[in-house]
């Protein structure tokens, strides 16, 4: 692992969602969406983060753009806190991070053309200093994603899922951003189209050394693209490794039965494995079980786990941690 | 009555009446389903895999017509029945289930009235008969407590439970063909494998055959006896599980496999991605549909139209493995 600061680091990071009810909408519990997260991300990486819907891996992603406010911790980008910044050092600091989100058709508005919505991006930071250079750096834009430069006239709807998705693309790029979250960026596209915009991805990140934080719930993908995986669980890291190694060496129960659930395209493959049912449901994250929060469905639970949480560093080979009393394996 | 499958398709051909004009949604499907068997359909948003199942429940949308082939069931022919012997048949001998299991249950009625009701229209049970026939369905598809839970509303139950409550009541009258359109689509991987392992658990145990569509080919790869694969409206690849994955005879098939990343995948590989998009189905162009993504095409394709021959251990509809050519060689 490289001895250098991070880009990114994380420390402590909650994000709490009040819960209200009744007439005077008292606040009756919160959400713990994101609830006491650590986490470094290198520069030119891409981190993986992996877990099931109400995690909070979208939510950790949103919190450290500061798209939503942590509830306590720190975010250092560049070594800098940016929970901290004033809103202009802030709107500076945007420019540095940017976002590609899951649905592209939701995304982008509609009554804007292709052209507006790149060249907004621009024109709040500041990027283009006349109208010409506008439009090349549009152009630009567009071909760098894969799209035809005579596309900046055109509206979202006349593209299809996948072309929308590098419109998306080349808006995050439109700022000249280090370090982009990447929210399940393909699960809303058809299987013959993801792999399209996976390349693409990994094509912009070796040409502009980008750091990427990679959220999805498919393990595939999230393995084929990342250097490193967290795995997530009810707010916690529950394991984080290298992606190989996450693979072949799961330590936590959760991630190996992750793992297995996981169908592979492979008949003979499938009927040798041995899958990991897990019981139940996601555990609630207003109101998380005491301890470990996956002991409830875990298939290794010990009295100890309920008694008291093991930290992330329970498990430690070094750049493979996991929180577990009883790791499997 | 003797009859040879217990689902034949002949030809089905199915028409959808847009306002851009008319779809060939269903072009020439010719399938069969024997007793116990589970049969795969793949295929993309678009390829027909729903329109097929529609066709045989004669669901379809109010665009939708059924305008050639037929389809039987046990010896009898669907498409000439009428509505209300067909409203029989679906409530006794074919069940369906779908994607979304937020919305297939009604939000003002108790769970237990919703699922005991095929068996108070079709087997004339009584009210409390079929709500105890609820518990006892609902055991069998391992929801918790299922006395507690038949009183309850949708609103209380996870994805997870919805969907096990709907394959609850889709196995009420013991159907012998159950076609499952994306079950596992809406929910987490590892609710997934919980509902697939159900699904495969009654399969076994009550010798229900099963169509499931799905475009996630692990899924068909773990849990299909057969497969069928679909695009723009055409089956263009039949055969057994283990002979399609092996070696695929249709172009579609083969860059599908490889256009998805492995979890096995012992490195970083490059994806695959097929270029381009899915044809616009208004105006499909001539010869084969496929043909202007694919990686093989020769001159012939993008004239004439192949049919769908044996290849091998398999259909394919392409010109270029029915003359001979390994994709894989």
């Amino acid at each position: 692992m490289s001895t250098e600061a991070p880009l990114v680091e994380v420390r402590g990071l909650r994000t709490w969602f009040p819960v209200r009810s009744g007439v005077v909408n008292r606040v009756v519990g919160h959400v713990r969406a994101v609830d006491g997260v650590d986490l470094v991300i290198h520069e030119g990486e891409t981190l993986g983060l992996v877990g099931e819907s109400g995690c909070g891996k979208s939510t950790l992603g949103r919190s450290i753009l500061r798209l939503v406010e942590p509830t306590a911790g720190e975010v250092y980008f560049e070594g800098k806190d940016v929970l901290r910044l004033s809103r202009g050092a802030m709107r500076r600091m945007r420019r540095k991070m940017a976002m590609i989100f899951q649905d592209p058709f939701a995304s982008l508005d509609p009554r804007q053309t292709v052209g507006d919505i790149l060249g907004e991006a621009l024109d709040i930071h500041h990027l283009a200093p006349d109208a010409r250079r506008r439009k090349e750096r549009v152009k630009e834009l567009l071909d760098l994603v894969g799209l035809s430069t005579d596309f900046s006239n055109r509206y979202p709807h006349e593209f299809s899922g996948g072309q929308r998705q590098r419109i998306g693309i080349a808006r995050a790029l439109a700022v000249d951003p280090s370090f982009i979250v990447c929210d399940e960026p393909i699960s809303a596209l058809d299987v013959s189209i993801q792999a399209q915009i996976i390349n693409l991805l990994e094509q912009l990140q070796e040409k502009f050394r980008l750091t990427y934080l990679f959220i999805a719930h498919d393990l595939s993908v999230v393995k084929h693209i990342s250097d490193r995986i967290a795995v997530m669980y009810v707010g916690k890291i529950v394991e984080i490794s290298p992606a190989g190694d996450l693979y072949r060496r799961p330590k936590h129960p959760y991630t190996a039965s992750l793992l297995s659930a996981i169908p592979i395209p492979d008949p003979r493959l499938e009927r040798q494995r041995e899958r990991i049912i897990l019981k139940g449901d996601v555990a609630s994250p207003v109101d998380p079980p005491s301890g470990c929060r996956f002991r409830t469905r875990c298939f290794k639970a010990q009295p100890r786990c309920a008694e008291s949480e093991p930290p992330l560093d329970t498990v430690n080979l070094g750049d493979h941690q996991a929180a577990c009393f009883y790791p499997v394996g | 009555m003797a009859f040879s499958h217990l689902l034949e398709l002949d030809n089905v051909e199915t028409h959808l009446r847009l306002r851009e004009g008319t779809i060939k949604a269903v072009d020439g499907v010719s399938l069969t389903v024997d007793a116990g068997e589970t049969l795969g359909i793949v295929g993309e948003s678009g390829s027909g895999k729903s329109m097929t199942a529609l066709s045989i429940m004669r669901l379809l949308p109010r665009s939708g017509r059924i305008v050639g082939g037929k389809v039987s069931f046990k010896g009898r022919v669907l498409t000439d029945l009428s509505e209300d012997e067909m409203e029989e048949i679906r409530g006794t001998e074919i069940a369906m289930i779908f994607q979304d299991p937020m919305t297939s249950l009604n939000p003002v009625f108790r769970t237990g009235w919703q699922v005991g009701e095929p068996l108070r229209i079709h087997r004339h049970m009584r009210r409390r008969a079929s709500i105890a026939a609820a518990v006892d369905l609902f055991q069998k598809v391992g929801i918790p407590e299922p006395r507690r839970r038949v009183a309850q509303y949708p609103h209380l139950f996870s994805g997870g439970m919805r969907q096990r409550a709907m394959i609850a009541m889709g196995l009420s009258t013991s159907p012998s063909l159950l076609i499952a359109d994306e079950p596992t689509t809406a929910l987490d991987v590892t609710i997934q494998a919980q509902i697939l392992d159900l699904l495969q658990t009654l399969n076994r145990d009550y010798g229900t055959a099963t169509i499931l569509i799905t475009h996630n080919l692990g899924v068909v790869a773990g849990m299909c006896d057969r497969v069928i694969v679909m695009y723009a409206g055409r089956i263009v690849e039949q055969g057994r599980t283990d002979d399609v994955f092996a070696h695929p005879e249709h172009p579609y098939t083969w860059s599908l496999l490889h256009s998805i990343p492995r979890l096995d995948a012992e490195q970083h590989q490059p994806l695959r991605p097929i270029e381009g998009v899915p044809p616009d189905m208004v105006n499909l162009p001539p010869g084969c549909k496929f043909q202007a993504r694919c990686p093989f095409a020769i001159a012939r394709c993008a004239t004439d139209e192949p049919e769908l021959l044996q290849v091998r251990e398999q259909l394919a509809r392409c010109w270029v493995t029915q003359a001979g050519t390994r994709l894989d060689g």
